[in-house]
């Protein structure tokens, strides 16, 4: 047998080890090369394909970086006004309780515009699936601070550093909303190892399935790099993210279902 | 023979959504309408029709629930105040530019700010010039009794779907608060699932085999793009002035003047114009039934006829101007307003019509 396989024969439908799913548009990503959100766009249509769920599913974009969420993902979506996911999603979802229901939004759209949006939907127990990406700043608008900048974090509009005697703290939200009767499952992973991506996809895959169980809201925190805005390369990026923002908002599953 | 109620005006229009098969409603309370919402709950619409009731958190979350509804093909409404009104303006905006068809309700109180929860008609401007960011318009329904409190329900529904557009139902406390028989209709059923996807194929329902995605988006970067996506929407409403002007003439055959007078005040100027008859004034009264599309074309063939307008409203001034537009100069148009919740009396709107047009005249002649 030979060490290496040539080209045609790697091309060849019984090799093929792994392909785009179907659910993903031909659209090249808008995002930075090394940001996260690509990975994430990709688990949860994945999971979609996997579970054949596409004609059943409605999503809804944020404002900020994945505001063009929809050109990427090729199932029915509505676009929502900043911070107003959890909101539209509910409207939908009350009106069509067999669909399922998801938002896909940032830190700055889910924890400071729509903060009140995003607690009182799990609070109510809505029966929609939160994808939360977090990577500490404002991407689009050209990387602002966001209520997720770590202490100290320079932003261009804390070009000093967070400081948190007049910027305040950041603020833990997915914690919050664990706390809350209406949340079933709650859980923070990230994309940035392979090993990661797998935990994620896992975790993708019960807050999908869960809705269907009609127990409250679930929620899946992706933290995630930014290395346009935190001005690094994507390596230096992914590090800093396990040194500083890790320790502050670690991995792993915060409510699950009994 | 038809079922008739005695109902509040807030009433009135919660009962006419349950029968013209209304889907959901999102709200939150504010005086004086918070009788929309207690007597959907109190009337079981889940039992009764399935009709979805929800109270959400504040009037910003319910517009954009109301954008998620709507977005799904489902006919969706909420109703508020004022202020509320006020903080619902970036969702009307964002429904405006995605075409969604919505049932909007706004029993105005006097304002600015806090105000007064007294009746008021000095939401004119933000109903019917825009209201929220970017270049639209929402068709505008100026109920001026109970009844059509009621029958309005029906319509905006037929006309935000006929249309795509946002229809919201201008009324005021008074509107909202009085009490006054109801003739009822039959009920509409509501629509199944398979007829949205029927009826209305652009909605977000769920991407099936046999169509692209549904997006349901006011975004375009493109300015090319968005300048034909805003010359597309101004078509709309170019379409619903010439097709969808509604209003009532009230002894307008042989007047020399003119009240003009939309909701609450066009009541009193019905008794003011009862009363200027009486004592022999020519006097009739044009009320508007829809504030956009405006009674352009009517008022102008009116200036032919009347030797002036008098515009009544429970504002600053606001339709009057309007109503200048409308006769472009051809006659003297004078406005008469009573603010911070107070309503004119017929006497006292009949007298400022006398005083700027005809004893203001007589006076000219013995000069």
């Amino acid at each position: 047998m030979q060490d290496t396989l040539t080209n045609e024969e790697i091309c060849k439908p019984e090799n093929m080890v792994y392909h785009r799913t179907a659910l993903l548009t031909e659209a090249p990503l808008s995002y930075c090369p090394g940001c996260g959100h690509g990975t994430a766009h990709r688990l949860i249509m994945e999971v979609i394909e996997e579970m054949k769920m596409q004609a059943n599913t409605i999503g809804v974009a944020p404002v900020g970086c994945s505001v063009l969420a929809y050109d990427f993902m090729d199932i029915d979506m509505q676009q929502a006004a900043h911070g107003r996911a959890p909101a539209v999603a509910t409207g939908i979802k009350r009106l069509y309780p067999d669909k399922f229901v998801f938002t896909y939004q940032g830190d700055g759209d889910l924890a400071a515009i729509g903060t009140c949006e995003t607690i009182h939907a799990c609070n109510r127990g809505e029966n929609i699936t939160i994808f939360f990406v977090n990577n500490g700043i404002y991407g689009m608008t050209g990387g602002q601070m966001a209520p997720t900048t770590l202490p100290g974090m320079k932003t261009a509009t804390s070009p000093f550093g967070r400081d948190v005697e007049t910027m305040g703290h950041p603020l833990k939200i997915t914690e919050l909303i664990a706390n809350l009767p209406g949340t079933y499952f709650v859980t923070r992973q990230s994309v940035h190892t392979p090993a990661n991506v797998r935990k994620a996809k896992k975790a993708i895959e019960k807050a999908i399935q869960y809705q269907k169980l009609n127990k409250g809201l679930n929620f899946v925190e992706i933290v995630s790099n930014c290395n346009s805005g935190w001005k690094m390369t994507p390596l230096e990026s992914n590090k800093w993210m396990e040194e500083n923002m890790f320790p502050f908002y670690p991995l792993g599953d915060i409510k699950v279902p009994k | 023979m038809k079922e008739v109620r005695l109902m509040k005006g807030n009433e009135a229009i919660a009962e006419g959504v349950i029968r013209a098969g209304c889907d959901g409603y999102f709200g939150y309370p504010i005086t004086p309408q918070s009788e929309v919402m207690e007597y959907l709950f109190a009337n079981k619409t889940k039992e009764r029709t399935g009709m979805i009731v929800l109270q959400a958190e504040s009037e910003i979350a319910s517009i954009h629930m109301v954008y998620g509804g709507a977005a799904s093909g489902k006919r969706v409404m909420t109703s508020s105040s004022s202020p509320g009104i006020s903080l619902m303006q970036e969702g009307i905006s964002f429904m405006a530019g995605t075409e969604l068809p919505c049932l909007l309700m706004n029993c105005v109180r006097g304002g600015p700010g806090l105000g007064t929860i007294q009746p008021s008609q000095s939401d004119y401007f933000q109903a019917v010039k825009g209201g929220g960011h970017g270049d639209y318009k929402m068709i505008v329904l100026a109920p001026a009794s109970v009844q059509e409190m009621y029958d309005f329900a029906k319509l905006g529904f037929e006309l935000a779907f006929k249309h795509r557009i946002q229809v919201m139902v201008l009324s005021d406390g008074a509107i909202g608060q009085m009490m006054e028989k109801v003739e009822l209709d039959e009920q509409v059923p509501r629509w199944t699932d398979e007829e949205i996807v029927k009826l209305h194929p652009w909605a977000a329902t769920g991407k099936t085999p046999d169509r692209k995605r549904n997006i349901i988006t006011s975004l375009d970067l493109n300015p090319v793009k968005q300048e034909i996506i805003n010359r597309n929407l101004q078509k709309k409403f170019k379409h619903i002035e010439e097709t969808e002007v509604r209003f009532e003439k009230i002894m307008c055959d042989d007047a020399e003047y003119l009240f003009v007078a939309y909701g609450s005040s066009s009541r009193i100027c019905q008794k003011a114009v009862a009363l200027g008859r009486a004592k022999g004034i020519k006097v009739g009264l044009l009320r508007p039934i829809t504030l956009f599309p405006y009674p352009t074309k009517e008022l102008a063939k009116l200036a032919k006829q009347v030797k002036g307008m008098l515009s009544v409203e429970m504002s600053a001034g606001q339709m009057v101007e309007d109503v200048r537009l409308s006769v472009n100069g051809a006659v003297p148009v004078e406005h008469y307003g009573r603010l911070g919740g107070i309503i004119p009396a017929p006497d006292e709107v009949l007298n400022v019509l006398e005083e700027k047009f005809i004893k203001e005249k007589l006076l000219c002649k013995t000069h």
